[in-house]
Protein backbone atom coordinates (compact mmCIF):
# COMPACT_ATOMS: atom_id res chain seq x y z
CA UNK A 1 0.00 0.00 0.00
CA UNK A 2 1.75 3.00 -1.21
CA UNK A 3 2.01 6.22 1.33
CA UNK A 4 -0.50 9.03 0.64
CA UNK A 5 0.63 12.26 0.01
CA UNK A 6 -1.09 14.06 2.91
CA UNK A 7 -1.60 13.19 6.83
CA UNK A 8 -5.01 10.75 5.59
CA UNK A 9 -7.22 12.74 8.35
CA UNK A 10 -5.60 15.70 9.25
CA UNK A 11 -5.32 16.86 5.34
CA UNK A 12 -1.90 18.34 5.94
CA UNK A 13 1.24 17.33 4.06
CA UNK A 14 3.62 14.82 6.51
CA UNK A 15 6.43 17.70 6.60
CA UNK A 16 4.07 20.06 8.32
CA UNK A 17 2.40 17.16 11.08
CA UNK A 18 6.14 16.58 11.42
CA UNK A 19 6.91 19.71 12.28
CA UNK A 20 3.91 20.55 14.71
CA UNK A 21 4.37 17.27 16.26
CA UNK A 22 8.44 18.22 16.75
CA UNK A 23 7.86 22.12 17.92
CA UNK A 24 5.11 20.37 20.42
CA UNK A 25 7.19 18.59 21.94
CA UNK A 26 10.09 21.18 22.01
CA UNK A 27 8.02 23.63 23.24
CA UNK A 28 5.99 21.85 25.75
CA UNK A 29 9.20 19.93 27.49
CA UNK A 30 11.42 23.76 27.50
CA UNK A 31 7.54 25.22 29.12
CA UNK A 32 8.66 21.66 31.91
CA UNK A 33 12.27 22.57 31.95
CA UNK A 34 11.44 26.16 33.44
CA UNK A 35 8.31 25.10 35.83
CA UNK A 36 9.30 21.43 37.27
CA UNK A 37 9.88 21.58 40.68
CA UNK A 38 12.16 18.65 40.54
CA UNK A 39 15.26 19.80 38.84
CA UNK A 40 16.34 16.35 37.93
CA UNK A 41 13.26 16.25 35.91
CA UNK A 42 13.41 19.43 34.57
CA UNK A 43 16.91 18.32 33.56
CA UNK A 44 15.28 15.11 31.90
CA UNK A 45 12.80 17.24 30.17
CA UNK A 46 15.78 19.42 28.79
CA UNK A 47 17.08 16.40 27.28
CA UNK A 48 13.73 15.62 25.38
CA UNK A 49 13.69 19.41 24.00
CA UNK A 50 16.89 18.86 22.65
CA UNK A 51 16.35 16.06 20.80
CA UNK A 52 13.29 17.13 19.58
CA UNK A 53 14.93 20.50 18.08
CA UNK A 54 17.41 17.88 16.93
CA UNK A 55 15.08 16.46 14.83
CA UNK A 56 14.01 20.30 13.89
CA UNK A 57 17.08 20.38 12.34
CA UNK A 58 16.63 17.43 10.13
CA UNK A 59 13.47 18.99 8.88
CA UNK A 60 15.58 21.89 7.97
CA UNK A 61 17.56 19.31 5.45
CA UNK A 62 21.08 19.96 8.17
CA UNK A 63 21.77 16.81 9.45
CA UNK A 64 25.13 17.18 10.48
CA UNK A 65 23.95 20.04 12.51
CA UNK A 66 21.49 17.96 13.97
CA UNK A 67 23.71 15.11 14.68
CA UNK A 68 26.06 17.62 17.10
CA UNK A 69 23.27 18.57 18.67
CA UNK A 70 22.83 15.21 19.99
CA UNK A 71 26.39 14.66 20.53
CA UNK A 72 27.04 17.58 22.18
CA UNK A 73 23.71 18.55 23.87
CA UNK A 74 22.42 15.69 24.79
CA UNK A 75 25.46 13.27 24.98
CA UNK A 76 27.59 16.19 26.86
CA UNK A 77 25.78 19.19 28.28
CA UNK A 78 22.49 17.28 29.56
CA UNK A 79 25.21 14.96 31.34
CA UNK A 80 27.18 17.61 33.07
CA UNK A 81 24.37 19.06 33.96
CA UNK A 82 22.56 16.49 35.70
CA UNK A 83 26.60 15.58 37.55
CA UNK A 84 26.07 18.90 38.66
CA UNK A 85 22.65 19.04 39.99
CA UNK A 86 23.95 15.40 41.63
CA UNK A 87 26.70 17.41 43.02
CA UNK A 88 24.52 20.55 44.57
CA UNK A 89 21.32 19.63 45.26
CA UNK A 90 20.53 18.10 48.79
CA UNK A 91 17.84 16.23 49.85
CA UNK A 92 17.81 17.19 53.42
CA UNK A 93 16.87 20.82 52.74
CA UNK A 94 14.26 20.39 49.96
CA UNK A 95 13.69 23.12 47.83
CA UNK A 96 10.71 25.13 49.13
CA UNK A 97 9.81 27.85 46.38
CA UNK A 98 11.15 27.08 42.84
CA UNK A 99 10.22 30.60 41.70
CA UNK A 100 11.78 34.11 42.90
CA UNK A 101 9.37 36.61 43.44
CA UNK A 102 9.72 38.03 40.42
CA UNK A 103 8.11 35.35 39.27
CA UNK A 104 5.22 37.07 37.54
CA UNK A 105 6.93 40.56 35.97
CA UNK A 106 9.02 37.94 34.79
CA UNK A 107 6.34 35.68 32.64
CA UNK A 108 5.00 38.91 31.78
CA UNK A 109 8.33 40.02 30.05
CA UNK A 110 9.46 36.64 28.59
CA UNK A 111 5.87 36.58 27.23
CA UNK A 112 5.96 40.15 25.68
CA UNK A 113 9.39 39.59 24.22
CA UNK A 114 7.92 36.64 22.18
CA UNK A 115 4.92 38.98 20.91
CA UNK A 116 7.62 41.51 19.66
CA UNK A 117 9.99 38.29 18.44
CA UNK A 118 7.27 37.44 16.42
CA UNK A 119 5.55 40.03 15.25
CA UNK A 120 8.78 41.51 13.61
CA UNK A 121 9.54 38.29 12.04
CA UNK A 122 6.20 38.31 10.54
CA UNK A 123 6.71 42.39 9.76
CA UNK A 124 9.89 42.12 7.80
CA UNK A 125 10.45 41.07 4.45
CA UNK A 126 13.24 38.28 4.42
CA UNK A 127 14.28 39.16 0.53
CA UNK A 128 15.20 36.16 -1.16
CA UNK A 129 13.32 33.52 1.34
CA UNK A 130 13.49 30.59 -1.03
CA UNK A 131 12.29 27.10 -0.74
CA UNK A 132 13.86 24.77 2.09
CA UNK A 133 17.01 23.28 0.66
CA UNK A 134 19.24 20.94 2.44
CA UNK A 135 22.93 21.96 3.48
CA UNK A 136 25.19 19.23 1.82
CA UNK A 137 27.35 18.16 4.65
CA UNK A 138 30.92 17.84 1.91
CA UNK A 139 30.21 21.83 1.02
CA UNK A 140 30.10 22.19 4.84
CA UNK A 141 33.29 20.42 5.68
CA UNK A 142 35.32 22.25 2.98
CA UNK A 143 34.11 25.89 3.83
CA UNK A 144 34.82 24.71 7.70
CA UNK A 145 38.39 23.92 6.72
CA UNK A 146 38.90 26.26 4.31
CA UNK A 147 37.39 29.96 4.70
CA UNK A 148 36.45 28.96 8.69
CA UNK A 149 39.80 27.37 9.59
CA UNK A 150 40.74 30.19 12.04
CA UNK A 151 37.16 30.43 13.43
CA UNK A 152 37.45 26.43 13.68
CA UNK A 153 40.76 26.18 15.83
CA UNK A 154 39.82 29.16 18.22
CA UNK A 155 37.43 27.26 19.31
CA UNK A 156 39.88 24.49 20.00
CA UNK A 157 41.47 26.52 22.09
CA UNK A 158 38.55 28.25 23.78
CA UNK A 159 37.50 24.79 25.01
CA UNK A 160 40.62 23.56 26.14
CA UNK A 161 40.88 27.07 28.22
CA UNK A 162 37.21 26.27 29.48
CA UNK A 163 38.02 22.51 30.48
CA UNK A 164 41.49 24.09 32.22
CA UNK A 165 39.13 26.61 33.74
CA UNK A 166 36.61 24.08 34.97
CA UNK A 167 38.80 21.77 36.75
CA UNK A 168 41.05 24.83 38.19
CA UNK A 169 37.34 26.80 39.74
CA UNK A 170 35.39 23.24 40.58
CA UNK A 171 38.37 21.84 42.11
CA UNK A 172 38.88 21.64 46.00
CA UNK A 173 40.21 23.55 48.10
CA UNK A 174 43.04 21.97 50.70
CA UNK A 175 41.55 23.69 53.51
CA UNK A 176 38.07 22.41 53.33
CA UNK A 177 38.93 18.58 52.21
CA UNK B 1 4.32 25.96 7.57
CA UNK B 2 7.54 23.95 7.31
CA UNK B 3 8.11 25.61 4.34
CA UNK B 4 7.79 29.10 5.42
CA UNK B 5 10.88 30.78 7.21
CA UNK B 6 8.34 32.89 9.40
CA UNK B 7 6.81 29.30 11.28
CA UNK B 8 10.82 28.54 12.84
CA UNK B 9 11.94 32.31 13.57
CA UNK B 10 8.94 32.04 15.47
CA UNK B 11 9.28 29.03 16.88
CA UNK B 12 12.90 30.32 17.88
CA UNK B 13 11.74 33.52 19.94
CA UNK B 14 9.08 31.18 22.00
CA UNK B 15 11.74 29.18 22.59
CA UNK B 16 14.08 32.18 23.65
CA UNK B 17 11.52 33.69 25.92
CA UNK B 18 10.84 30.18 27.90
CA UNK B 19 14.10 30.29 28.38
CA UNK B 20 14.25 34.28 29.92
CA UNK B 21 11.41 33.60 31.71
CA UNK B 22 13.18 30.93 33.68
CA UNK B 23 16.58 32.65 33.92
CA UNK B 24 14.45 35.17 35.72
CA UNK B 25 11.94 33.72 37.43
CA UNK B 26 14.33 29.88 38.70
CA UNK B 27 16.44 30.37 42.55
CA UNK B 28 17.96 27.43 41.69
CA UNK B 29 21.38 28.37 39.61
CA UNK B 30 21.48 24.98 37.48
CA UNK B 31 18.12 26.08 36.50
CA UNK B 32 19.35 29.24 35.38
CA UNK B 33 22.24 27.54 33.25
CA UNK B 34 19.16 24.89 31.89
CA UNK B 35 17.41 27.94 30.99
CA UNK B 36 20.72 29.66 29.00
CA UNK B 37 20.97 26.34 27.40
CA UNK B 38 17.68 26.90 26.17
CA UNK B 39 18.02 30.33 24.79
CA UNK B 40 21.22 29.33 23.17
CA UNK B 41 19.44 26.40 21.33
CA UNK B 42 16.69 29.26 20.69
CA UNK B 43 19.16 31.14 18.30
CA UNK B 44 20.84 28.00 16.99
CA UNK B 45 17.55 27.11 15.34
CA UNK B 46 16.89 30.67 14.02
CA UNK B 47 20.20 30.54 12.90
CA UNK B 48 19.80 26.87 11.18
CA UNK B 49 16.28 28.23 9.48
CA UNK B 50 17.81 31.30 8.03
CA UNK B 51 20.72 28.90 6.21
CA UNK B 52 17.99 26.22 4.82
CA UNK B 53 15.70 29.01 3.30
CA UNK B 54 18.25 31.83 1.90
CA UNK B 55 20.61 29.96 -0.38
CA UNK B 56 23.59 32.92 0.15
CA UNK B 57 23.32 31.56 3.87
CA UNK B 58 22.82 27.52 2.99
CA UNK B 59 26.41 26.02 4.11
CA UNK B 60 27.39 29.16 6.65
CA UNK B 61 24.73 28.87 8.51
CA UNK B 62 25.76 25.05 9.46
CA UNK B 63 29.44 26.24 10.24
CA UNK B 64 27.89 29.54 12.69
CA UNK B 65 25.45 26.85 14.45
CA UNK B 66 28.36 24.55 15.01
CA UNK B 67 30.66 27.23 16.59
CA UNK B 68 27.80 28.15 18.77
CA UNK B 69 27.08 24.89 20.22
CA UNK B 70 30.90 24.83 20.88
CA UNK B 71 31.21 28.05 22.61
CA UNK B 72 27.51 27.15 24.06
CA UNK B 73 29.73 23.25 25.87
CA UNK B 74 32.52 26.14 26.75
CA UNK B 75 29.90 27.91 28.76
CA UNK B 76 28.19 25.35 30.20
CA UNK B 77 31.30 23.64 31.75
CA UNK B 78 32.98 27.26 33.27
CA UNK B 79 29.31 28.38 34.60
CA UNK B 80 28.78 24.42 36.06
CA UNK B 81 31.88 24.79 38.00
CA UNK B 82 31.58 28.31 39.42
CA UNK B 83 28.05 27.20 40.68
CA UNK B 84 29.98 24.19 41.84
CA UNK B 85 32.48 26.41 43.76
CA UNK B 86 29.89 28.81 45.27
CA UNK B 87 27.86 25.52 46.50
CA UNK B 88 31.45 24.80 48.12
CA UNK B 89 31.18 28.03 50.14
CA UNK B 90 27.83 28.80 50.51
CA UNK B 91 26.24 25.54 50.79
CA UNK B 92 23.09 26.40 48.60
CA UNK B 93 22.34 26.44 44.89
CA UNK B 94 19.53 29.16 45.53
CA UNK B 95 21.01 32.59 43.67
CA UNK B 96 18.75 34.56 46.20
CA UNK B 97 20.77 33.64 48.94
CA UNK B 98 24.15 34.61 47.53
CA UNK B 99 23.53 38.13 49.17
CA UNK B 100 27.08 38.57 51.40
CA UNK B 101 28.08 41.34 49.49
CA UNK B 102 24.87 43.33 49.66
CA UNK B 103 25.51 43.15 53.44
Amino acid sequence: MPIPDTVPILGISWADALFLALAAVLLGSALLVVTLRDIIRSGLAMVSAFGALAGIYVLLGAPLVAAAQVLVYIGAIAVLILFAVMLTQEKAAPVRLVFQTQAIPAAIAAIVLALIIALSVVATDWGAVGRRIATATDALARLLFGQYVLPFEVVGVLLLAAVIGGVYIAKREDRDA
Amino acid sequence: MSQSLDAYLVLSGILFAIGTFGFLARRNAISMLMSIELMLNGVNLAIVAFGAFLPALNVDASVIALLVMAVAAAEATVGLAIVMAIYRNRRTPLVDEYDAMRQ
